[in-house]
């Protein structure tokens, strides 16, 4: 069948090619190649404070997807994610540290050195199931951030570990100008690869442990191989973006990887939509922009009544985290699917315009 | 081998072991009662301390009322809560239930913490006297208060599930939902009546802890500490969470002995419940006294 330039009316999909086509339309995939060569020009046209965000979204963008791996396709909970992120990081640092070894190809290797330990972690997964799993990746955020305190040889214990600045060729991508294109050939690497996980044998084995595991070992799903596999991947990603995340900053310390950044990756897929690459993208960018927006907001406000009655200043911070915890509530009840959900229902509206109804 | 540190140090587990049995024990209510996994529980102890925190000091209210009133107020939070946030999640995938717990726990924290400040908070001084002299031992007299008050509620729990009409109600809910709808008991209000009653016990825990240590936000880690004690009594048993909380408690304490005095890691007993947890996961993941699901398609 050939693609056409618009979906017919009824979404009717005769042939399996045409069921697990990634673009349904000429259109969309022509809107997707226009809007990466748009975004090629942002480090010309946007200034710094701009493109660290955008960076930032596209790091954390990568290790939200890891996640939604594990909780979106495979439907187990994990609460442990910014632990794997953190030791991705140090993991990077240390490879081209003690064995100078380009940090072109830390990057990747910290992923796979990661992905080993999220495959250990991921060890009760071939026992567990549901809550019993949490808890499993909640000891494992306590046990490695334990381990970040204690292992100086990896991690430099209380001094920041340095990381090197990201070059190819022996040309260094210093910069957030120059940085913006790592992270963004990465983040179509890794949406690219996932979306065409999902689409394979694999990855359809993932969606059939989640959406009813006895069926699915019925079927000759191995449950534990996917299970322990999701976490793999997952903890993959979060390698992944964690190593560009210390390059980026080219200093790791020891903060920053605690349950709450755990708390923000899961509300990053919780508002992008569980179960959906694009809206992982989509979330990540909410959760980025929701606490500069509030201090914009907080910026813009000083010196009004509403200020002092708040001590916006001293309290930002507390207010942030109650802003998190709130929206992630506000979603779960109101729109458990997700930006991705509310972003096609707007493309619905906009299609039968004037004649909606 | 210094015998003196060990002892002191058990006697230091025991004490802290049965207030984790005690907030394990309302952890365990919530779950078996409502099948919702409680990640909020430390940020109940926390509210509970800092309530009767604020009406001691800046109220000048004496202990024996203000105690009361803190229980009365956490009672109505806990129906508060169950009624309007939990309730709309009644047969949402449990992901979004756990979810809204942890979401819950992050706001309380950061709540407590704008309206109370991060800094800790001494306590006004209950007790006259500092010390008790048992069998050679100097023993804090907060921590002979804090276990006789640990024992007075797990005993109350026994008698309200063993013998009154709404403990009744409750194990019956707790053992087949519809069943239980079916004989006129409203099940509705039994959910609430666990958080309710799960609050109101953290609550006590939380003063407990407070009157021993003072108030801040680091209180909220006993919530952390429940998991290992809660799975490995056995998450849907409440005597086997009280034994759970005690092995978890003295096992910590006995952590700390060996690494102050032969390993010298440091900070060795904040890590050792999550090993044992894992542990516990892999090979008895059903724990001490719990009931093994059988799974039926």
């Amino acid at each position: 069948m050939a693609t056409q330039t618009l979906i017919p009316a009824g979404d009717f999909r005769t042939t399996y090619a045409a069921d697990t086509t990634v673009f349904p339309t000429r259109t969309s995939r022509n809107a997707m190649i226009v809007g990466i060569i748009l975004i090629c020009f942002a480090p010309q046209v946007l200034n710094e404070y701009t493109l660290s965000l955008l960076i930032q979204i596209g790091i954390f963008g990568i290790a939200a997807l890891g996640l939604n791996i594990v909780v979106g396709f495979t439907g187990q909970i994990s609460i442990g994610h910014a632990a794997f992120f953190g030791f991705g990081a140090f993991t990077s640092a240390y490879l081209s540290n003690r064995f100078g070894i380009p940090v072109f190809f830390c990057i990747p290797l910290a992923g796979i050195v990661t992905a080993g330990v999220g495959l250990i972690f991921g060890l009760p997964a071939a026992r567990l199931k549901g809550l019993y799993l949490a808890i499993a990746t909640l000891a494992a955020q306590y046990i490695l951030l334990d381990f970040f305190a204690r292992a100086e040889w990896f991690t430099g214990g209380s001094v920041p570990a340095s990381a090197e600045a990201f070059s190819i060729f022996g040309y260094s991508l210093r910069g957030d100008k120059k940085y913006f294109y790592v992270v963004l050939a990465y983040v179509i690497i890794c949406y690219l690869l996932v979306t065409n996980l999902i689409r394979s044998r694999d990855g359809r084995a993932l969606v059939a442990v989640r959406d009813h595991y006895l069926s699915a070992e019925i079927m000759g799903i191995n449950l534990t191989k996917y299970r322990t596999l999701s976490f793999g991947l997952a903890a993959f990603f979060a390698g992944v973006g964690g190593a560009l995340y210390a390059h980026y900053n080219q200093v790791v310390s020891n903060e920053g990887f605690g349950i709450d950044r755990s708390i923000i990756f899961l509300a990053m897929i919780i508002i992008g939509g569980i179960g959906s690459v694009a809206g992982t993208l989509m979330g990540t960018a909410f959760m980025v922009l929701l606490p500069e927006s509030m201090e914009w907001l907080s910026v813009a406000l000083r010196g009004s009544p509403i200020d002092t009655v708040l001590g916006l200043k001293n309290n930002i911070a507390f207010l942030r985290e109650m802003a998190i915890g709130l929206i992630i509530i506000v979603f779960l009840v109101f729109e458990p699917d997700g930006l991705a959900h509310r972003w096609r229902r707007i493309k619905a509206y906009w299609k039968l315009y004037p004649f909606s109804h | 081998m210094n015998t003196q540190l060990l002892i002191q140090l058990l006697v230091n587990g025991l004490v802290v072991g049965t207030l984790y049995g005690v907030v394990a024990m309302s952890f365990v209510l919530i779950y078996k009662a409502t099948q919702v996994v409680n990640f909020a529980q430390g940020e109940l102890l926390l509210i509970g301390a800092w309530v009767c925190w604020w009406l001691l000091t800046k109220y000048q209210v004496p202990f024996y009322l203000g105690m009361p009133i803190t229980l009365v107020f956490m009672f109505v939070f806990g129906i508060a809560i169950q009624v309007v946030i939990l309730r709309p999640m009644i047969g949402e995938p449990i992901i979004s239930v756990i979810m809204v717990t942890i979401a819950l726990s992050t706001v309380f924290s950061a709540l407590m913490k704008w309206i109370f400040g991060v800094n800790l908070q001494p306590f006004p001084r209950i007790f006259t006297t500092q010390n008790v002299n048992i069998l050679g031992l100097q023993v804090q007299t907060v921590y002979l208060m804090s276990l006789a008050v640990s024992l007075a509620m797990m005993v109350g729990m026994a008698w309200f599930f063993r013998l009154s009409k709404y403990g009744l109600a409750m194990r019956a809910t707790a053992f087949n939902q519809q069943v239980a709808q079916s004989l006129g008991i409203s099940v509705k209000s039994v959910f609430a009546m666990a958080w309710a009653i799960s609050a109101t016990v953290s609550a006590v825990a939380g003063v407990v802890v407070a009157v021993v240590n003072g108030v801040s936000a680091g209180l909220s880690a006993y919530g952390v500490k429940v998991f290992p004690a809660a799975i490995l009594g056995g998450l849907d048993s409440v005597g086997g969470a009280v034994l759970g909380g005690i092995i978890i408690g003295l096992l910590e304490n006995f952590a700390h002995f060996l690494d102050s005095e032969y390993l010298h890691w440091g900070n060795l007993y904040e890590i050792a419940p999550f090993y044992a947890l894992i542990i516990i996961l892999m090979i008895k993941p059903y724990g001490l006294f719990g009931t093994k699901d059988i799974e039926r398609v």
